[in-house]
């Protein structure tokens, strides 16, 4: 019997279930994790499907051995997930940090649940979208997808492992568990049709004296386990050879700016947004499930006359600041939603004040998508 | 005038030009077993991946070992380990750290993976105390040591660490302390041959923290201690409790074969994938 990695065609899926799909589309060969609503379908499909291509999926003892084990795998060479919750995240977030500082590819799915704490684990709010980016401790850069129905949780899990390869670092999918339950068509492409990105690696056989692996702001080679290279990984600072510096400030500094400058730099090889906001007067701003309804609102208002637009995050880190500011100079109102209490609105605010007016639009009750026509009634009055 | 070179010098880093280590710190011995017991099996670096974590006895493989090394968070080194072994399931990975990274915030990876068996070495440098942050107490403290964050006496019971390992199902367990670096070294090189989790503890002085801490502060006086009390596990079973008290108890303590991890993932995959045994 054999077991294709990718097994084209059209299916009625759950999201989760293309997540884990298009994982082991994109070469995912070791995953690791630990049960949580909404995640754990992700898991479950893993656990069945890896060991079928060679992989293999372990559950561990608690979130924090989970991406310690990715981690430790991703540095084999292997290409490697975890798919958890806001808990699970929370966890986490020191050893995120340690696979940023040493500049390790993975992939964490994080469908996202509502409240903080324990909250309910079955309502799908997205309200870690800053957590990602600021929840690990000191300056760092991070990139994270936002999908919006479950296609999507197939394309951007193989455009996250692609963007972990290109870039040797982290990617988070920012999901949801409206978006990881949702049930919808997914459209699995025939193997060749999907892009297959492998992360750089030293010259077989180089002197390992010679290998910068480390620290370049155009992504250094990365000098993988078991090849001799003889690889001093540590996330204590560090130089570009990967030895450890504890005395000077400026290696600090260098430190610091270089991982940061790598995501910076080449934002726009990372950034997507999807829009149509061509002349209209008011845009709506969202992300993720809410996108949706932001999108049938968008429809409604047109019929009613209404010039209105939608600009859509795909990408939520690195902040797609330059295409909002954009956006915002030729609206004149500008309305953002989130199926949180404003996480990414100061960020969108700050690069849209001085453009357009800029107000936030909650939900009506957190857990509960936006109506659209809650969404009509707020365009009427913006537009009054 | 040639330079007279340790003739284990070439297992050490290039870049490496000195130690963090203090005086009289146990960390040498311990880093000297390990590279005796690759040198007489003739093994190289290149058989080996490294994982540490936080804290003094950390920084024996990283950087001083010139070989795949992973320096990890604190604690968390084993669970790294694991998903090193599942990627590179040829190599022989080994964890050196201490007993606050294994056994207090790292506790949970410790039992699990024992219990696993996966096969890995974790040497565990046991000095009862925080070295590297200054002298606080571990959760292996004797009862009532002062400390600078027990400057009134501890008032936990402290873990006997290979007993744990032991109750968690580990298939090798030994214990020595730095005194006897030959049985140490010899353990060391039964764990590199063998599949498991093989786990040894190293009983170290710390003279500049726990030695100060207990009114020495001489690694001499230390390790006369560890030779004067030091009984095997076999002498060992014929006292009581109280007899034992300020006792070392050293050997091997447990050798057996259980089902190791690596190999019940590839009959898991042949099962998967419908291959015939």
């Amino acid at each position: 019997m054999t077991f294709p990695r990718v097994r084209p065609g059209k299916y009625f899926m759950m999201g989760n279930l293309a997540c884990a799909d298009g994982a082991i589309a994109a070469g995912c060969e070791f995953a690791a994790g630990y049960p949580i609503t909404p995640a754990t379908e992700i898991a479950n499909r893993l656990a069945e499907r890896l060991p079928q291509v060679g992989g293999v999926f372990l559950q561990m003892e608690d979130e924090i051995s989970s991406i310690a084990a990715i981690v430790g795998a991703s540095w084999t060479g292997k290409k490697v997930l975890t798919a958890t919750s806001g808990p699970g995240i929370s966890l986490m977030l020191e050893n995120i940090g340690f696979a940023l500082g040493v500049e390790t590819p993975c992939v964490i799915i994080n469908v996202q649940r509502g409240a903080p704490t324990t909250g309910m684990p079955t309502a799908g709010v997205p309200g870690d979208m800053v957590q990602v980016k600021r929840g690990s401790h000191g300056d760092y850069e991070i990139i994270a997808l936002c999908p919006a129905s479950p296609q999507e949780m197939f394309d951007h899990t193989v455009l996250a492992f692609n963007l972990a390869e290109k870039f040797r670092t982290p990617v988070f999918i920012l999901s949801d568990a409206f978006i990881g339950h949702m049930r919808e068509e997914v459209i699995i492409p025939e193997v060749e049709k999907i892009e297959i990105v492998n992360r750089k690696l030293p010259e077989p056989g180089a002197d390992p004296q010679k290998i910068r692996g480390f620290l370049d702001e155009n992504v250094a080679p990365m000098p993988i386990f078991g090849r001799g290279f003889k690889a001093h990984v540590t996330s204590s600072c560090h130089d570009e050879y990967g030895k450890r510096n504890l005395a000077d400030v400026a290696a600090l500094d260098h430190f610091v700016r270089s991982l940061c400058n790598k995501i910076l730099r080449h934002k726009d090889e990372i950034v997507l947004v999807e829009k149509q906001d061509e002349g209209a007067e008011v845009v709506l701003v969202s992300y993720g499930a809410v996108s949706r309804a932001a999108a049938m609102a968008a429809v409604r208002a047109k019929e009613e006359g209404l010039s209105v637009g939608t600009l859509r995050l795909i990408t939520a880190w690195p902040f797609p600041n330059e295409e909002i500011e954009k956006m915002a100079k030729s609206a004149r109102k500008v309305i953002v939603l989130e199926n949180n209490l404003g996480q990414l609105f100061p960020y969108i605010k700050a690069a849209a004040d001085c453009q357009a007016e800029v107000s936030f639009l909650p939900p009506r009750v957190i857990g509960e998508i936006h109506d659209p026509e809650t969404i009509l009634e707020k365009i009427r009055e913006v537009l009054s | 005038m040639s330079a007279v070179v340790h003739p284990l010098h070439r297992f050490i880093r290039p870049s490496v030009t000195g130690t963090t280590n203090c005086p009289g710190c146990g960390n040498g011995i311990a880093a000297q077993a390990i590279l005796r017991a690759m040198d007489e099996l003739s093994l190289t670096m290149d058989d080996f991946v490294f994982v540490s974590g936080i804290g003094c006895s950390a920084w024996i493989p990283s950087p001083s070992f010139n070989a795949d090394v992973l320096h990890t968070t604190h604690g968390r080194p084993i669970a790294f380990a694991l998903g090193i072994k599942m990627g590179l399931p040829e190599k022989k990975v080994m964890v050196v750290s201490g007993d606050g990274d294994l056994t207090a915030i790292g506790g949970n990876h410790l039992i699990h993976n024992a219990r696993r068996n996966v096969d890995m070495i974790v040497i565990c440098l046991n000095n009862g105390i925080y070295g590297m942050t200054g002298g606080q107490a571990a959760p292996t403290t004797p009862m009532g040591l002062k400390t600078t964050t027990t400057p009134y006496g501890t008032f936990e019971n402290p873990f006997d660490i290979s007993r744990l390992v032991i109750a968690a199902g580990a298939s090798f367990v030994a214990r020595w302390t730095t005194h006897q670096a030959r049985p140490l070294t010899s353990s060391i090189k039964k764990a590199m041959q063998r599949k498991g989790f093989s786990f040894i503890e190293v009983i170290t002085q710390c003279p500049v923290q726990f030695g100060k801490k207990t009114g020495s502060g001489s690694a001499v006086q230390m390790m006369r201690d560890y030779k004067e009390n030091s009984i095997s596990a076999k002498d060992a079973e014929k006292l009581s409790a109280k007899e034992l008290q300020g006792k070392f108890v050293v050997g091997e303590l447990v050798n057996k074969d259980l089902p190791e991890m690596v190999e019940e993932i590839q009959k898991m995959k042949q099962r998967a994938s419908g291959a015939k045994k």
